[in-house]
């Protein structure tokens, strides 16, 4: 076969990475994005990327950083995969330092290094409080370099419909919707990596981007992919609520000693200190979110009452929190009209990150063959619950691993894409454009985006912080139910120029069959385990669900059944996972 | 704000346009007024009631947006007269009726979409990117000074929004002057110790068409940037160091 091709989807920073890493192999890649790469997702990530650079004379090591990362996941993850992403993450911040990411420096103008989540060690590089829109930056300019060198062609404002897969389950190609002429067009590959990022829009308002839908991962594992961990969905628990989304205050506001409080008999009241000594204000995120949701909602001690606590950065030196901070307290004050150096914010808990997403293999490669999977939108690396700065480094590493496997895998094959039947591709695209059809028809009474909006609200009240199996299963019939009202949505736009409605109905069909994979895991595991909390079942229980659920869609059913496979401990024993005292 | 002095609903008058070479039109809408609202939840209350405030079915605005905190730049419009990001357009701040047009300067996609390809196309005309040698593990980046650092930073958190292109009067159908958002790139990469290497040629890529000579010190760009990077600045120090270029390309001294 010819040199080969390679497909990305998504253009943050797991799929440029993987573009690189392609294109640095001589491989020719195809990266499609919703938006120009530049304004992924990626970009929003704030206080960091980890890696044990132990540059604070503190003996960390890469053996600590999976330590941490195991513990703070409570021991769902697969220990080989996460060990190999912390043992390269040291050079991926080196890479990232010589891409020219402007990074904090020390006086001796080295990088700096500051605490997070989780861990007791300086392992988090950070540039401001912008971290990852700098990183996303850096890598979008390496592939623009690689574009001007012929290796990357960009197909921005395209979106990935399907993959085209033939009857063995092997993957050639995906078909694609521009989305200003709305042509619907196939295009052939010898491999597909999928970097389509998050899902947080199933929850409405959350802190992740508009374009954070799930759809591609939804669309996948409807034609098939496994979707592993569905359930453990992390609550952030530091943002201001918004009308339109939710804004993230970064964790690194604590692990620069901001401090979370509320009033308790007339008292500020420093709760995570009192409560978990060890790591005070610097626990994990499901572990902070559980802290406040129950002072809130249970002890009704949030700010005037209502669901609010305050994150106070107050007592800190102004021009430190300008260099270190900086675009958090931007936002806060654009966004609320108040002075962060000189009040305390207002914080709720938040929708924030899947730790579940599409099941690959150790190469990133999903139960359908040459298809790749990396970023948030696979499950890899985080078990249970993630700790803060390790997304950024997941993503990135996770393109690492699927940029070379994938050239790996086309180097492999004996036939190329292009010397398939073009009749395989031909049924992709006309069943696709059928389908679109279907959807510029509709003419019922239902608003997509109000249905949007109450799958939203449902998925928030019943299936994030505090899990109870009887709601579980309404909020499964209620998604049943919006499923049926989908029918008779109104399109409201014929437009066949540039139309966002109609895509984003075709997403919102996606987003609800994710809500059920959600829902319905959640109801089956009948624990407590990290993100994942149940009181009707307040422990971990090791025997019976130290497992990976692994949702397979049933198209005869319309939903998920559901098979478990084994988690690999082989370098950690699971351990009780306990912040109140050193672990 | 007061809850008496609250209005019940606000006022939204739209510049919409059907496609790229469609006469523009105006449609106003009426939406529900919420607290802490801004311009963006206001068009999503739209997008649930296509409804114009004159009782008419309509097809939904389009417009982009993505982060909706300002650190994207998808969002950029131009909102009662000025160009800026709708997300940190908040609501009680704006004079009412709110009108919102599309950024004239882009060749327009439908209703408040622009394109804004002609920027990306710039910063690879501009060699935006430090030229390393591969992705393996090469050790540590070079070093460098805090001071130095925290202003490259200001000037590495540009987000190709437009709005500088927008405000500035230089940019326009009839001029291929490339705007201030990528000069000012061209300044950051030249100051980092890697990017300095390839210097000249970053220079050289300003000093033809298109380039620095199309400034016209207006100013305007430095005013709307919502990242506050000091474009003007970044102009100036490139005027300097292009005319410094071009007296080492006289002479010879780059090849001493």
């Amino acid at each position: 076969m010819g040199k080969g091709k390679i497909i990305i989807v998504g253009g943050g920073l797991a799929g440029l990475m993987s573009a690189i890493k392609a294109a640095e192999a001589g491989v020719e890649v195809d990266l499609f994005s919703v938006v120009p790469v530049k304004r992924s997702h990626s970009v929003c990530a704030q206080g960091g990327i980890n890696g044990a650079v132990n540059t604070k004379g503190e003996g960390d090591s890469p053996w600590e950083h999976l330590d941490d990362t195991i513990y703070g996941g409570d021991f769902l993850a697969n220990q080989p995969p996460v060990k190999a992403m912390c043992e390269a993450a040291p050079g991926i911040i080196h890479l990232l330092d010589r891409m020219g990411v402007m990074f904090n420096r020390t006086p001796e103008g080295l990088l700096d290094f500051r605490q997070f989540g989780g861990t007791k060690y300086h392992r988090t590089a950070y540039a401001g409080a912008t971290t990852g829109q700098q990183l996303l930056y850096a890598l979008d300019e390496q592939v623009r370099r690689q574009e001007v060198n012929g290796l990357v062609h960009k197909h921005e404002y395209e979106e990935f419909l399907s993959a085209v897969i033939d009857d063995d389950k092997v993957c050639h190609g995906i078909v694609v919707q521009d989305l200003k002429s709305m042509e619907i067009q196939v295009y052939r590959a010898d491999a597909v990596i999928v970097a389509s990022g998050g899902l947080g829009m199933i929850y409405g308002k959350s802190t992740n981007s508009m374009i954070n839908t799930g759809s591609a991962a939804g669309e996948l594992y409807q034609q098939g992919a496994y979707f592993a961990n569905g359930e453990f969905i992390q609550i952030h628990p530091t943002a201001i609520p918004g009308e339109d989304k939710l804004r993230l205050m970064s964790e690194s506001a604590r692990g620069e000693g901001g401090r979370l409080w509320t009033y308790k008999n007339g008292k500020p009241w420093y709760f995570l200190e009192e409560m978990y000594p060890a790591y005070g204000n610097l626990v994990p995120r499901d572990v902070a979110t559980r802290a406040i949701f129950d002072i809130c909602v249970n002890q009704h001690l949030g700010i005037n009452g209502e669901n609010m606590v305050y994150l106070d950065l107050s007592h800190k030196d102004p021009h430190e929190l300008d260099v270190k901070l900086g675009g958090i307290i931007d936002i806060y004050e654009k966004f609320v009209g108040e002075d962060p150096h000189k009040v305390p914010m207002k914080v709720f808990p938040a929708v924030h990150y899947s730790m579940g997403g599409l099941w690959v293999d150790f190469d990133q490669m999903t139960n359908i063959k040459g298809l790749f999977a990396c970023g948030e939108c696979d499950y890899q690396y985080h078990g249970a619950n993630r700790l803060g700065a390790n997304s950024l480094l997941s993503a990135i590493y996770g393109g690492m691993v699927a940029g070379p496997n994938a050239v790996r895998y086309l180097k492999g094959l004996d036939k190329s894409s292009e010397e398939e039947s073009s009749a395989l591709f031909d049924d992709a695209r006309e069943r696709e454009k059928e389908r679109y059809r279907r959807i510029t028809e509709m003419d019922g009474d239902e608003n997509a985006y109000v249905l949007h909006k109450e799958l939203g609200e449902w998925m928030t009240k019943y299936v994030t912080v505090v899990r109870e199996n009887k709601t579980l299963l309404a909020t499964d019939q209620h998604i049943q139910e919006l499923m049926e009202r989908y029918k008779h949505i109104n399109i409201n736009d014929t437009s066949k120029w540039s139309n966002s409605g109609a895509s984003f109905t075709r997403q919102l069909w996606n987003m609800m069959e994710l809500a059920r994979v959600i829902t319905l895991g959640a109801y089956n595991r009948n624990e407590s385990r990290g993100a994942h909390y149940k009181p009707e079942f307040p422990e971990r229980n090791d025997e019976d669900w130290l497992k990976t659920t692994k949702a397979k869609y049933n198209p005869d059913t319309n939903g998920p059944d559901f098979e478990y496979e084994p988690v690999d401990i082989s370098l950690i024993k699971p351990r009780k996972r306990d912040y109140t005292h050193d672990k | 704000m007061s809850e008496e002095s609250r209005p019940k609903s606000i006022q939204l008058i739209i510049t919409r346009q059907d496609g790229p070479d469609a006469p523009p039109y105006k449609e106003t809408f009426e939406v529900p007024y919420r607290p802490n609202m801004n311009v963006i939840s206001a068009l999503m209350a739209i997008r649930r009631n296509p409804v114009t405030a004159g009782g008419k079915k309509t097809s939904p605005p389009q417009w982009e947006m993505n982060c909706l905190e300002e650190v994207c730049g998808a969002c950029s419009m131009v909102i009662n007269g000025r160009p800026r990001q709708a997300c940190t357009a908040l609501i009680d701040k704006l004079e009412k009726p709110i009108r919102l047009e599309p950024m004239g300067t882009f060749p327009i996609v439908r209703d408040l979409i622009v394109d804004r390809s002609r920027m990306f196309d710039a910063l690879k005309q501009v060699k935006a990117w430090i030229p390393i040698d591969g992705t393996y593990d090469l050790g540590p980046g070079p070093r460098m000074a805090e001071s130095k650092r925290q202003w490259a930073y200001e000037l590495s958190k540009c987000m190709t929004c437009g709005v500088c292109l927008e405000a500035c009067p230089n940019v326009n159908s009839k001029s291929d002057f490339m705007g201030p958002a990528p000069l000012s790139q061209v300044r950051l990469f030249n100051a980092h110790p890697t990017g300095a290497m390839n210097k000249a040629e970053r220079l050289h890529a300003i000093m033809g068409p298109g380039g620095i000579a199309g400034c016209g010190n207006s100013q305007n760009c430095v005013q709307v940037c919502p990242k506050g990077i000091p474009l003007t600045t970044s102009i100036a120090v490139l005027n300097r160091a292009t005319v410094g270029q071009s007296f080492r390309d006289f002479f010879g001294s780059d090849n001493m």
